[in-house]
């Protein structure tokens, strides 16, 4: 039936050639090289090849790279893997480095989740640092007054609460006037910074003999009170890390906050129609947000560094939003990924002693595989279409204009 | 087979066997069209079928699958918009493509190659020229934010002109205009095919295909159906080759029953965000067992009267009164002022379905058990979140409302328009409300979707729920509403009985104006 209909239109005239034979091949459009189009269900294994293929890229490109500077990349990456999981001390290392990252990671996915771009980690573990660091200054500066125990409460206490401020100021000032969040979490990092250069210059927080500009050696000045028990050769913080990252699974997953904070993410519009207080979900999880991240903070002084720097974050709260994205924002895929992260790092050092290779190695893989993930990504939507012999339709633009 | 049959220069447009996908959705397989020189030509099909699909693919914006295409009987490559200006084919689409800030001459020449400045007057002259020429009204400088709907859409179709369009797309121009407006439209269409252009016109609505066309095209299901000429098709014919079999047109409209007022509004006035009165002085009331009709071009107030109702929108004046009972006495309660959370608390039963689903009522993102938890999360005493009940409502509406997904843990936004709606209206008749507020549900609904929906609206109706239906197509909104409210820029312009009025009178308070006493005698 469909045929008929449509042919009493045509029927009149001498039929020509369906397909006039392109004769002016310079004049020739053909249809585009490649483009792109929607693929249907992506199943789990599609997934999960793409993902090993992109990986499998990034490194193969980073093997490029280290061969340009002249080195063989199979040496550089064994001896990576070597220097961070080799020995019992390099593994410790390895997870000492992976510990603060796990929980600003986190912490970071928490905002993430909420589409709230907090890029603030790095100030927010600072503050926490500072924050800590003013009870052992004071407790050292009164004969050491305060007991072991009591001192490590009111530090994680005070390291949360300054956490907890600086993830409050962005999320009030945008739920209030709209501020864009990612300039003034950004900005408060250098606030925090220049904060300890502060107190670095600050008498009282300096070693009494010295007048250099550096705070004093938390550990030594209260007989080691402030150093965080090991356990397997690293700091206890890698159990809260692991802890931290299993409950706030299970608070994303299962608790109405953790709903509350996919529908506000997702559409906001939505949230306000289901009657909820997008504002208090908003600033709520930005206080534990921030919360999270000064833990990491008083973590970074009691158990890692022992006492404050301006390098005390170290990066950590720029290389968790990295980690927070590969894991796609899943606290427990975070665990994995940020021990990756932290081998990378920890065997860039090692390269560079052994193979002369600069430490910024770390960071070129680091960003060739987030880069190939996020590619990847691309790749698991769409698939690319190349121009086909068979059907491919051309056109002699002279007659059309005609 | 068609393959074998002439190119005729009388076509000016032909496709064979085009073929479009979207990942796993097949939009078109294997579609023919042909449009012939100087006629109008509607391209008939439900939401869905692959009207516009195709017709995008013939202005180059989609690149098909498979298929050729002949224009003048030349065989060619379309392979941007650019490359179907330069065969002189020009398609207004629904959504207009105008910067709001340019004056109408400036969206015509935008983008158009030429010098660095340009001729206003000459520009304007040319502009009146066509204006003139096919019957379009049009003051060239005027900002595209002063402007009407309609007023948009003359910009859009003098831009394809001014271009030289010979063959012209129109994509669904009826949506947004008043029965007058629409007229206006056909007339400029008819003089337009005068000058020997060809027309398409995209659309759903049949009796506008026998208004204005000469001949029909129905897809159905991205399938080519059948080309008919217009003067052998009747409104059975054409509905039965748009979907596919016998449909009853009528929709079921019971008597109300049991009438008891629900909701008053009295005076009502907002604010939008620029300081102008969206809504003006709106007073009605709507009673349970019975469906209040909401009639009006859009952006007349409807969002902004719904959202009010709903708590959503801040309030300058007036009040919203719900008929509650408490302790076993009736109040009615003004909820202006508060939030959706403070009127469930109140114990108001109200539910509320939103024109945009995706963007306000549902979350894309998240699986429907997750969407159908949204109303009631906060009810479980706890911190944890109970999705046994709503996976238990999730799979009893999948099974209801006959809802295709893979299963309740997929991601909605994954699913068709038309079962996204059903989920979401689903969701709110399942809270047992008292008032029922639905905003365009249809909108984008296949036919067998749009009457399940209509036939829920009925149930609730009959179980004696206050129903406020907010729609566009006049038709429906007349054959559903019990009593029928026209709002226009904001204001109540009637509250009339649809049984007894004729659309153009309805049409008329559309516009803003009065039916005249005599007339309105005349139809009761």
């Amino acid at each position: 039936m469909t045929d008929q209909k449509i042919n009493n239109v045509n029927v009149q005239e001498q039929p020509k050639t369906p397909c006039p034979p392109a004769q002016d091949i310079h004049h020739q459009l053909k249809e585009p090289l490649v483009r792109m189009t929607k693929r249907g269900v992506v199943t789990t294994r599609q997934k999960v090849i793409v993902y090993v293929a992109g990986f499998i890229l990034a490194l193969v490109v980073g093997a490029l790279m280290l061969l340009a500077i002249g080195k063989n990349p199979f040496f550089a990456y064994r001896d990576m893997v070597v220097g961070s999981f080799g020995t019992a001390i390099a593994s410790a290392e390895t997870i000492r480095i992976a510990v603060p990252l796990l929980i600003a990671s986190v912490a970071v996915g928490f905002a993430f989740k909420m589409k709230f771009w907090n890029i603030g980690a790095e100030g927010q573990i600072l503050a926490g640092a500072i924050f800590s660091s003013y009870i052992v200054i004071h407790s050292i500066n009164n004969n050491n007054y305060i007991g072991r125990l009591p001192l490590h409460l009111i530090m994680v206490i005070l390291a949360m609460v300054g956490g907890a401020l600086f993830g409050f100021l962005p999320a009030y000032f945008k739920t209030k006037w709209e501020t864009n969040e990612t300039l003034f979490t950004l900005m408060l990092n250098y606030v925090a910074i220049h904060y300890v250069a502060y107190l670095q210059s600050l008498r009282s927080w300096q070693h009494p003999d010295s007048t250099y500009p550096k705070i004093v050696d938390f550990a030594t000045f209260t007989n080691g009170k402030v150093a965080l028990p090991r356990l397997f050769g690293v700091h206890i913080g890698w159990i809260f890390a692991i802890i931290i990252a299993v409950i706030a699974y299970f608070y994303l997953t299962k608790t109405k906050h953790g709903y509350e904070i996919s529908v506000v993410g997702d559409s906001l519009n939505t949230a306000r129609y289901a009657g909820m207080n997008t504002r208090w979900i908003q600033i709520r999880t930005l206080l534990i947000s921030g919360a999270l991240c000064g833990f990491a903070g008083y973590l970074q002084v009691a158990g890692a560094n022992h006492t404050l720097t301006a390098t005390t974050a170290g990066g950590v709260g720029f290389t968790a939003i990295t980690v927070a994205w590969l894991a796609k924002l899943n606290p427990f895929v975070m665990i994995p990924i940020a021990i990756f992260i932290a081998m990378l790092q920890k065997g860039s050092l090692f390269i560079q002693s052994t193979m002369r290779i600069p430490a910024a190695a770390a960071d070129l893989l680091t960003g060739l595989i987030l880069f190939f993930m996020l590619g990847s990504e691309f790749f698991i939507e769409y698939k690319l279409v190349f121009r086909s012999k068979h059907h491919a339709p051309h056109i002699e633009q002279k007659e059309v204009s005609a | 087979m068609l393959d074998t049959k002439p190119i005729t220069v009388d076509n000016v447009v032909e496709m064979r066997h085009i073929c479009k996908s979207f990942g796993t959705v097949q939009a078109l397989s294997d579609v023919h069209f042909a449009l012939r020189r100087g006629e109008i030509l509607s391209l008939l099909g439900e939401n869905g079928s692959g009207k516009t699909t195709l017709m995008n693919i013939l202005s180059g914006i989609y690149f098909p699958d498979a298929g050729e295409i002949y224009v003048n009987g030349n065989h060619v490559t379309i392979r941007q918009p650019k490359d179907a200006f330069d065969l002189k084919i020009g398609m207004v689409h629904q959504h207009f493509k105008l910067v709001d800030v340019f004056s109408a001459a400036e969206n015509i020449v935008l983008g158009l190659p030429g010098g660095r400045t340009i001729n206003r007057r000459a520009l304007a002259r040319h502009v009146r020229e066509i204006a003139d020429q096919y019957g379009f009204e049009i003051d060239p400088d005027k900002k595209v934010y002063d402007m009407s709907v309609s007023e948009k859409q003359t910009v859009e179709i003098i831009k394809t002109l001014y271009r030289g369009a010979d063959i012209l797309i129109l994509d669904e121009p009826t949506a947004v205009l008043t029965p007058q407006e629409t007229d206006k439209l056909f007339d400029i269409m008819r003089a337009m095919k005068k000058d020997n252009k060809s027309i398409i016109l995209i659309t759903h609505k049949l009796n506008e295909v026998l208004a204005v066309s000469d001949r029909v095209t129905v897809l159905r299901k991205g399938e080519y159906i059948d080309t008919v000429l217009t003067k052998d098709a009747t409104i059975q014919s054409l509905t039965d080759m748009m979907v596919g079999r016998s449909v009853s047109l009528e929709i079921d409209c019971p008597e109300p029953q049991n009438i008891e007022p629900i909701l008053k509004v009295q005076s009502l006035t907002v604010l939008n965000q620029d300081g102008a009165k969206a809504l003006d002085d709106v007073t009605f009331g709507v009673n349970g067992g019975e469906i209040l009709g909401i009639a009006g071009i859009s952006g007349s107030g409807q969002r902004e009267l719904c959202e009010a109702i709903a708590g959503l929108y801040p309030v300058t004046g007036g009040s919203i009164l719900y008929r509650n009972v408490v302790d076993g006495h009736e109040v009615d309660e003004n909820v202006v002022g508060l939030n959706p959370n403070d009127i469930v608390k109140k114990g108001i039963a109200l539910a509320f379905v939103p024109e945009d689903r995706l963007g306000m009522g549902l979350v894309p993102s998240l699986n429907m058990v997750d969407n159908i938890m949204l109303k009631h999360y906060r009810k479980k005493k706890g911190f944890f979140v109970d999705r046994k009940t709503s996976r238990q409502i999730a799979e009893r509406l999948v099974e209801e409302l006959q809802i295709v997904t893979p299963d309740v843990f997929t991601p909605i936004r994954k699913l068709s328009g038309g079962n996204v709606q059903k989920v979401l209206v689903g969701r709110e008749i399942d809270t047992h409300p008292r008032l029922l507020m639905v905003a365009y549900p249809v909108r984008g609904l296949d036919i067998n979707s749009s009457y399940t929906i209509y036939n829920l609206l009925n149930e609730q109706k009959e179980k004696g729920v206050a129903v406020i239906f907010i729609g566009e197509d006049l038709d429906v909104l007349m054959e559903i509403s019990d009593r029928l409210l026209v709002l226009s820029g904001g204001r109540v312009t009637g509250i009339v009985d649809p049984r007894c009025t004729s659309k153009q009178d309805i049409g008329l308070l559309m516009l803003g104006q009065s039916i005249d006493n005599e007339k309105g005698a005349d139809a009761v």
